[in-house]
């Protein structure tokens, strides 16, 4: 097969801070080093390496550093990467918005780049001149739009509000309307950053069908930037993994998600270092942290994964202490309960004694949507009265990243509720 | 193939034809959208001139009691206002293709001339219905059978002026906004440098009052021809309303050299800004 897309040792330089008053001086500098004294540019050698959370010594960061890959002709390829690992960035200099610092890109056939649905649309507009406006755009002729205009239309299901001004449409006609213009462009390349994350679940599955189509059916390469683990999977055959502007991984779908997930398996502040243990201190939890089912280190889970949590623990008991309870309370990021892990519900009588060990929870094909969920924990005497031993508030946070639960590469959004309920379907006609 | 760097004179014309369409869109839509949801509409369009007509009337006719050379006051002000206007017009328009469209630009490729000269030529549609104004008013006169119409062939010139004035202006614009991506101060200064020139072009005024005028020993006539938009301007008002005299054509080429000499620079710096504006803007 042909390489449809080559980077080069492709880097983007960028400056931090205020464009201000200091800046007419700094280009002063800049503009006598390299075009009067013949030197290299003085700012690309203080770059650093683009890392958001530490302050750093330079006001230039590497948006993305020496970037080299390709991708054949007709692959789907899926770029994944923490927020501000430079997938955008990457995604802007293929569809030429911006221009690299150095290295250079090569790209074979027309590339049609949708990192934001329905670009140029105007409020005053009807939903067929903004059809005509985007699709321009986008680079289509007023010929080609004529000739998809029905298509389009049909598309979109926005038939009825077609001659209206589109400041009167909902938000979710708006992208379906943006996306059906863009899902007909027809380019060698597909560029798409995240458009999917809008819009309905039925809309959703329209879309990623649709994409299917053009990667599959017509032999059409395309780059898909997406923090939906579940879409990725279902569309991708191969993945770039991102990290702090540089390229950590290329390789099969499942192995660099998989990457992803369990890179960053630091666990941020051991639990016992918080301040914030209540109870005697008899028996505490010294570290939590979980891992998927080959006892990997994870720091997020994708939904119907089966995970292990594992809570290291020391106690100082003095004596042989039967009936010990542990509890784990799961809330939703809002704090809103979402249910109680119990070891007198799972029926394990817990007997200590002093010495450290751990307590691992194991969940089976976890149940639950992407979102972030909260732990705390506590454990006390089930069998007396007094006090806790240990209690922690906000112990944990398990991150849970769209996965294929189902098995179909569909779940739902998260909007309908927390849950993931397994569930068969039978069709009976009489 | 995307590089960092392009060579200075690299001016895709052919792909700037493949978005046609596009520019066309534009336009259109700038039209469009100018007046959705008003009463008269394109109306508006008359009423400016009209409006502008009658204060110049007031002020510079009446009160500071400045000459137009014979010709009918309206007129005369109709005929520096309707040009001037339509030079103003693209020149803050495309001044600010930058900035107004940042959205747009940093979401998609597209020719970013297309945004200029889709505004150059949206205005020409504006600059036609302020015209056909004049020509009624002109008709009118002559029907009347005041001496006004003084029509010569210097008139047939008249494709050629407009050519140079979209030129001049888009030329200046893309230059102003090549320059604002970085340092917004120049926006500051923009709508007072375009109405002080305008007080430096014989819009008001007839260039005839400045024959006899002496500035440090420098003939401000020729001073004053020295602004590219002035010979333009006279040349119509010389084909349609006879007055004045003909600038002369050495004046007329100087105004069209000035004017592919800055349209060409404008358009290479314009081109290295926009490979790299979406980082600064």
């Amino acid at each position: 097969m042909a390489t449809a897309i080559e980077f080069n040792n492709i880097s983007k330089l960028y400056r931090l801070g205020l464009v201000s008053t200091g800046t007419l001086a700094h280009d002063l500098k800049r503009w006598w080093t390299i075009n009067v004294r013949r030197k290299e540019d003085p700012y690309l050698k203080i770059g650093e390496t683009n890392d958001r959370s530490t302050k750093g010594e330079s006001d230039y960061v590497w948006a993305l550093k020496d970037i080299d890959f390709k991708v054949e002709q007709g692959d789907v390829v899926g770029i994944i990467g923490k927020n501000g690992a430079g997938k955008s960035t990457l995604l802007k200099l293929l569809s030429k918005v911006t221009a690299p610092t150095t290295g250079e890109i090569r790209a074979r056939g027309r590339i049609g780049s949708l990192l934001e649905v329905g670009t140029g649309f105007h409020p005053e507009m009807t939903g067929r001149e903004n059809i005509y406006m985007n699709g321009a755009i986008l680079g289509m002729t007023k010929a080609e739009i004529d000739r998809k205009l029905d298509e389009i239309v049909d598309f979109s299901g926005c038939e009825r509000y077609i001659d209206t001004p589109v400041k009167r449409y909902s938000s979710g006609m708006m992208v379906r309307l943006g996306f059906a213009v863009a899902a007909h462009l027809d380019p060698e390349i597909l560029v798409v950053d995240e458009v999917l994350a809008v819009g309905d679940a039925e809309f959703q599955k329209k879309a990623i069908g649709k994409m299917q189509d053009v990667s599959r059916g017509e032999g059409r390469t395309v780059l898909f930037v997406s923090h939906n683990m579940g879409s990725i999977k279902a569309l991708c055959n191969n993945c770039i993994l991102l990290e702090k502007g540089e390229m950590s991984y290329i390789g099969s779908t499942d192995e660099t998600i998989k990457r992803y997930l369990t890179r960053n398996n630091i666990i941020d502040t051991r639990c016992i270092d918080r301040k914030d243990h209540i109870g005697t201190g008899e028996v505490i939890i010294s570290d939590i942290f979980m891992t998927d089912c080959d006892h990997t280190p994870v720091k997020e889970v994708l939904s119907g994964q089966s995970i292990e949590i594992h809570f290291r623990y020391i106690s100082k008991l003095s004596k042989l202490t039967n009936n010990i309870v542990m509890g784990i309370a799961i809330t939703d990021e809002y704090g809103a309960p979402i249910t109680l892990l119990h070891s007198r519900h799972c029926g394990v009588p817990i007997t200590l004694e002093s010495g450290s060990g751990e307590f691992v929870w194991t969940i089976e094909h976890l149940p639950l949507n992407e979102g972030q969920y909260h732990f705390l924990y506590s454990i006390a005497d089930g069998g007396g009265q007094g006090d806790y031993f240990d209690y922690l508030d906000n112990a944990y946070t398990l991150q849970v990243v769209k996965g294929d639960f189902f098995k179909s590469g569909e779940i739902p959004p998260k909007h309908f509720g927390p849950f993931l309920i397994a569930n068969t379907l039978q069709v009976n006609k009489k | 193939m995307i590089k960092p760097k392009n060579r200075l004179f690299e001016i895709n014309i052919k792909e700037l034809w493949d978005y046609r369409d596009l520019i066309s869109l534009f336009a259109k839509r700038n039209i469009i959208t100018q007046y959705k949801q008003t009463v008269l509409g394109p109306l508006w369009f008359l009423v400016q001139p009209a409006l502008s007509v009658i204060m110049y009337m007031v002020v510079f006719g009446g009160i500071a009691g400045i000459p137009t050379d014979g010709v009918p006051r309206p007129l005369f002000y109709l005929a520096g206002t309707c040009m001037w206007q339509y030079f103003s017009d693209c020149l803050s328009k495309t001044s600010n293709t930058f900035v107004d469209n940042a959205g747009i630009f940093g979401k998609v490729y597209f020719p970013r001339l297309a945004m200029p000269i889709a505004n150059v030529l949206s205005n020409l549609v504006r600059f036609g219905i302020q015209l056909g104004l004049f020509l009624v008013v002109y008709a009118i006169y002559a029907l009347v059978g005041e001496s006004a119409a003084h029509f010569n062939w210097y008139a047939l010139l008249f494709p050629v002026l407009v050519l140079m004035m979209a030129g001049l202006a888009l030329g200046f614009g893309i230059l102003f906004s090549s320059m604002t991506t970085k340092y917004r101060d120049l926006q500051v200064l923009f709508s007072f440098g375009v109405s002080l020139w305008m007080y430096a072009t014989p819009i008001v005024y007839p260039l005839s009052q400045t024959k006899s005028m002496y500035w440090n020993g420098i003939h401000v006539h020729k001073l004053m021809c020295l602004n590219p938009v002035t010979p333009i301007i006279e040349t119509f008002k010389y084909g349609f309303l006879g007055c004045g005299d003909f600038v002369g054509w050495r004046w007329l080429i100087y105004s069209f050299v000035f004017m592919v000499a800055l349209l060409t620079f404008g358009v290479v710096v314009f081109n290295k800004v926009q490979r790299s504006f979406m980082d600064t803007v």
